[in-house]
């Protein structure tokens, strides 16, 4: 039920960013999505791409420190109030999601979100009829 | 001690190098005598077949071995003492920042001539009965703060043992007691400036401030003319080590021209840190110290690891106790960081309990506006997703490396594979502070 991320741990300095995205665009890998909050000196970039193994696997041979986690994508309708049924459903349930992220994907909105409480997400997920992506590689679905 | 007269004690500090000599071997032989009384240097002595009466001229002290600092902590508590504990009547120790502490025990004889070193430096510089004596640095253990504060009583001064910080308590009490003097870290010092020049204070103006005695921490010629000029005194170099006391066994005169070490109180040699042969003049070497008037406690040839060199022998001021430049670093790796010593290892062994940092770290040493701080960056072991687990981290690494060293660092998290790996050995300590330009 969920799918692989990549989060990198990176310095908060000239160039640490353009060597991921070199080596992805060297192997050919797209990205999807990505987000990295501010921070003083460092921070997790995030992102969703293609081959995702593949990808973390160069990066790592690359001195990139890269972590394959597991997240939440959740497929909504793209109109007004969607999101909030859907984390109102967390919620209720007594769900903490340490980080979330939104994108377009043909035409659907994609919610990505991270949980400690990866079973008791299933559940609230299956309970109310959450339309969730499991499809691994999600540049198949562009 | 008439207030004209620019020796506090004229007959010790103007002894000809002729009859220091004498005086010194003398004190050495009885000082060996009073060594026997400890276990750890009776056994020591033994084991050489060496006895106190085999040393008869001051070039016999390469005879006898010498002590370490390890010496002092596998005798940790009291395994030197050369007296009965009764008749001791004060300990400081260090902070154990290695390991084991070391601790230095005073009869109250040792405290008088402590006291009597320190009385002698601060009249050097020009101090009397009249001033106002504030010693503005730390208290307790730190031997920095009740060392100066008996020398500046037995001088006959009034002495505010204000100790360290709360710098607008501070400039209070310069002005309203009309302070003439201060002890002090060069780094509190310039902290202390600012302040002033926040507050509308103008040293120059609106205190009575002529002397400054700087020391505990390492600082250069243009560090000192720069605090001089900023708060319009005169500083002083002093230096001091709790293994010989604290404050007093060694401090510049009026010429500003290297520190005039207490030849009636210590043998100074420099060796080569390696070979422990001693170095000609002028050459840098460790600086080793023996004790001459100490009962409680003598210390035979100690290894200070201070780095140093031998200036002259003679002074325009009349005093022909050795003269050494400032020091200029450490023979092992300690750090001095605002007064407090450090060792890398200490940060490592920090570092390493927590298994989700690497092996890599490395330790800054830097000043900004003439503030002095230590950054520790340090590799992360493995890839999180968890940002938040990774501001605890860094959180409880600063807590626990500042309940070791008692100063805060900065600490920053890097990624592995970041920090410089030199061949073989890492550097692991980079020293920018412009003490050092």
């Amino acid at each position: 039920m969920t799918i692989y991320q990549l989060s990198i741990f990176i310095e908060n300095r000239t160039g640490t960013l353009v060597k991921v995205l070199r080596i992805l665009k060297q192997e050919g890998i797209q990205i999807v999505a990505s987000t990295v909050a501010d921070t003083a000196d460092y921070g997790i970039y995030r992102l969703i791409c293609s081959e995702p193994k593949r990808a973390c696997e160069k990066l790592r041979e690359g001195g990139i420190s890269v972590a394959l986690s597991d997240v939440f994508a959740l497929e909504l309708d793209n109109e007004p109030g969607r999101a909030s049924d859907a984390i109102e459903a967390f919620e209720k349930a007594g769900i903490s999601i340490s980080y979330l992220y939104s994108f377009l994907l043909k035409g659907k909105g994609v919610l990505i979100f991270r949980t400690d409480d990866i079973e008791k997400a299933r559940e609230v997920i299956l309970e109310n009829k959450l339309r969730c992506i499991v499809e691994p590689d999600l540049s198949k679905l562009v | 001690m008439n207030d004209q007269s620019p020796y506090l004690h004229p007959e010790y500090e103007t002894l000809s190098r002729e009859e220091l000599g004498r005086l010194q071997l003398e004190r050495l032989q009885q000082t060996l005598r009073q060594c026997m009384n400890s276990p750890f240097y009776k056994k020591r002595f033994d084991e050489m077949g060496l006895k106190p009466e085999d040393i008869r001229s001051l070039e016999d002290v390469r005879k006898l071995p010498f002590t370490t600092k390890q010496d002092l902590r596998d005798t940790y508590p009291f395994g030197m003492a050369c007296i009965p504990l009764r008749q001791c009547v004060r300990l400081h120790s260090s902070s154990g920042t290695t390991g084991t502490p070391t601790v230095i025990l005073h009869s109250q004889k040792d405290l008088d001539e402590w006291a009597n070193q320190v009385a002698r430096c601060l009249w050097m510089v020009g101090l009397r009965p009249d001033d106002v004596f504030q010693n503005s640095s730390g208290y307790g253990m730190f031997t920095g703060g009740l060392g100066f504060q008996y020398g500046a009583e037995r001088l006959g001064m009034l002495t505010v043992p204000a100790a360290a910080g709360n710098s607008l308590r501070q400039i209070k009490f310069i002005r309203d007691f009309g302070t003439t003097a201060i002890h002090a870290v060069p780094s509190y010092v310039t902290r202390l400036h600012s302040v002033m020049v926040e507050q509308g204070v103008d040293p120059r103006k609106d205190t009575k401030l002529r002397v400054l005695a700087i020391g505990a921490e390492p600082h250069s010629e243009e560090q000192r003319r720069r605090i001089e000029q900023m708060m319009g005194v005169k500083a002083y170099n002093s230096f001091g080590m709790s293994e010989m006391c604290g404050p007093g066994v060694g401090f510049e005169c009026q010429e500003q021209n290297g520190l005039h070490f207490w030849e009636d109180y210590y043998i100074v040699e420099i060796v080569n840190p390696e070979t422990l042969e001693p170095v000609p003049d002028g050459e840098i070497g460790e600086l080793v110290l023996t004790t001459l008037c100490r009962e409680a406690m003598p210390l035979i040839r100690y290894r200070t690891r201070d780095l140093t060199r031998v200036l002259g022998r003679s002074c325009p001021c009349g005093r022909n106790h050795i003269r050494l430049d400032r020091m200029r670093g450490r023979s092992d790796d300690m750090i001095v960081l605002r007064g407090v010593n450090i060792f890398p290892i200490q940060i490592e062994k920090i570092l390493m309990q927590f298994p989700e940092l690497g092996n890599n770290y490395l330790i800054t040493l830097t000043s900004e506006e003439e503030n002095d701080f230590m950054i520790v960056e340090v590799e992360v072991a493995n890839p999180t997703d968890d940002f938040r687990a990774l501001q605890n981290l860094e959180k409880e690494v600063r807590r626990r490396i500042k309940d070791e060293i008692l100063l805060t660092p900065i600490v920053k998290l890097v990624p592995k594979g970041t920090l410089p790996v030199s061949e073989g050995k890492a550097v692991r300590v980079v020293d920018k502070r412009t003490v050092y330009k």
